[in-house]
């Protein structure tokens, strides 16, 4: 049914309907709006789960943590510095697969102090083993986490994951979502079966000490699983389309890219604002695409290769900064094109909440095809 | 596409106003995007909340810079923030005051005070002054139907609380009616 709703209350409803037993998480602005409506709901008896308060985000992780090696299909919700405090038991929970799935609700991170959006925090644990989704609106947010769960909890892959949505610019937004009903969810959402569990009666243990003889094997392990969660993220986004018409079996999707001379690369929320941008340059005669990434970790980079083989040169918009190199998109980017010859150039964009228009993508678009790139986008040169 | 920019302070409802109008322009039929734009969250500070209207499904996620619409809770903002800034010809800009303007809106923009602070003294009993120029937008823009408004703020407020400021609104809204 189709309803107009604030993107955290979309998403706390789609986590709802999923059905978590253990919920544990620290309110922090922007995602505070998802765990009062959680808390509301348990409250309630609308939703039958833990609610576990704690006194920080390294506590509601540990405490997820806990619950889900227990055997419990398990939820938490940060941002930002939220998800810096958890930054160790980010890396055990995907150390000891546990397939945990948590919002973003991406913000920057200090210092200097920022409650606006990039997307930082999440990039910053590209490492850590979790899937990274990231959706454009809000319908794709509360889609994801049943996507998240799915592949999260498939016994092939059994990795945490990241559910991320930009703070702000989609979690206050008040927009159209087709919400799905329980029954549908059931039907796509199987009870969550644990390859393993904590039992008082058959005692086993989790994330031990692992010598130098094993820790290699660890993760390559983990990194196998990740890599191989591409084919069951591509099932299980297939199978969601046939059953709700929104098909998610592709890890990226392009926007008038077939015939596109340059390419615009990016992922969240500021790809809605490009597809208008690139509306408008196609009336004026510019073969200008999109390629949206909706998947980051795993990184798909063959489908990034197919898509943009035939382009002449690619932009890459970056939400954030591995500061004394480049973006972490573009970097991935540039990875996957290597062998083509393909100019890849990345632009630093939005940092810290600075707005993006559509005349920034359009100027954007120009710099690549004069070739200039690698750079801060829009530096007010005044206050430097 | 027609977008409205509301102005405000910290504690306003700024951002409720922008919430609901999506909420009652939804119900309406067409496609509509409320966000807000914090400057530091707190009481006072000066707020912006944006809402868009369309036909077809709304990708834009960037700010309002030019707005059809302007909605100004606080006309102490005036001289210290461009609240005109952008709009439209042919736009419309509310102002919630009791004095007469001492500034000029843009050439070709229609400027229309009221004073929404009377209105909710005497509705609500306070101050707040969103919901009563929630009803003056419905009737100065038609964008959204004044029984949508009303659908709006029954489902977001407590009944009683509801009454009062259904009550504002419509006042609100039928001296902008009365004055057209």
């Amino acid at each position: 049914m189709r309803e107009i709703t604030e993107g955290s209350h979309a998403v706390a409803d789609a986590v709802r309907l999923c059905r978590p037993q253990v919920i544990a998480a620290y309110p922090i602005t922007p995602q505070t709006h998802i765990v009062e409506a959680l808390a509301d709901m348990v409250a309630n008896c609308q939703l039958d789960a833990e609610y576990i308060t704690v006194e920080n985000e390294l506590s509601a992780l540990s405490a997820c943590i806990g619950a889900s090696a227990a055997g419990s299909r398990t939820y938490s919700a940060t941002t930002s510095q939220g998800l810096a405090l958890m930054f160790e038991v980010c890396f055990n929970a995907a150390g000891m697969r546990l397939p945990i799935v948590m919002s973003i609700a991406n913000r920057a991170l200090g210092a200097p102090l920022s409650i606006w959006n990039d997307q930082q925090d999440s990039i910053s644990l590209r490492d850590s083993g979790w899937l990274q989704f990231y959706a454009e609106d809000n319908q794709e947010a509360t889609d994801l986490h049943y996507l998240a769960y799915r592949v999260a909890e498939d016994h092939s892959v059994l990795l945490p994951a990241f559910v991320c949505f930009d703070g702000f610019i989609l979690s206050h937004t008040y927009e159209p979502i087709d919400m799905l009903s329980q029954e549908d969810i059931d039907r796509f959402l199987p009870k969550f079966t644990p390859y393993e569990r904590l039992d008082a009666a058959d005692p086993i243990s989790f994330g031990m000490y692992a010598t130098p003889d094993y820790y290699l094997e660890f993760k390559y392990e983990m990194d196998r699983a990740l890599k191989e969660s591409k084919a069951i993220i591509h099932k299980a986004g297939k199978e969601f389309g046939q059953m709700f018409g929104r098909d998610y079996s592709a890890m990226v999707e392009g926007y008038r890219l077939e015939d596109a001379d340059t390419a615009i690369v990016a992922l969240g929320s500021i790809c809605g604002t490009t597809k208008d941008a690139i509306d408008e340059m196609r009336d004026e005669g510019k073969k200008v695409g999109l390629l949206k990434i909706r998947v980051f970790r795993p990184f798909p980079t063959e489908d990034v290769a197919k898509a943009l083989s035939h382009v002449q040169r690619v932009a890459v918009l970056d939400k954030n900064i591995s500061l004394g190199a480049k973006g972490a998109v573009a970097l991935e980017v540039k990875d996957a094109l290597y062998s083509s010859g393909i100019p890849v150039k990345d632009y630093i964009i939005g940092l810290g909440g600075r707005d993006v228009r559509k005349r920034d993508i359009k100027a954007i678009v120009a710099l690549v095809e004069k070739g200039q790139g690698d750079m801060f986008y829009g530096l007010r040169k005044e206050v430097l | 596409m027609r977008e409205l920019r509301i102005h405000g302070r910290g504690g306003q409802g700024s951002v409720t106003a922008a919430e609901l109008i999506a909420v009652a322009a939804f119900e309406g039929g067409v496609f509509a995007q409320a966000f807000p734009a914090f400057g530091v969250e707190r009481r006072g500070a000066p707020v912006q909340a944006f809402v868009r209207f369309d036909d077809k499904i709304i990708r834009k996620r960037s700010q309002v810079y030019e707005p059809d619409y302007i909605i100004v809770q606080d006309s102490t903002l005036i001289k210290d923030v461009n609240v005109f800034q952008g709009v439209k010809k042919g736009g419309i800009v509310i102002v919630n005051t009791e004095k007469v303007p001492d500034y000029k809106v843009p050439e070709g923009v229609k400027l229309i005070t009221i004073d929404a602070t009377s209105i909710a003294l005497k509705a609500i009993g306070l101050p707040i002054t969103n919901t009563s120029l929630m009803g003056a937008f419905a009737a100065a823009s038609g964008e959204i139907k004044f029984s949508a408004l009303e659908n709006a703020l029954n489902h977001r407020f407590p009944k009683e609380l509801a009454i009062k400021n259904i009550e504002a609104a419509r006042q609100a809204y039928d001296k902008i009616k009365g004055a057209a």
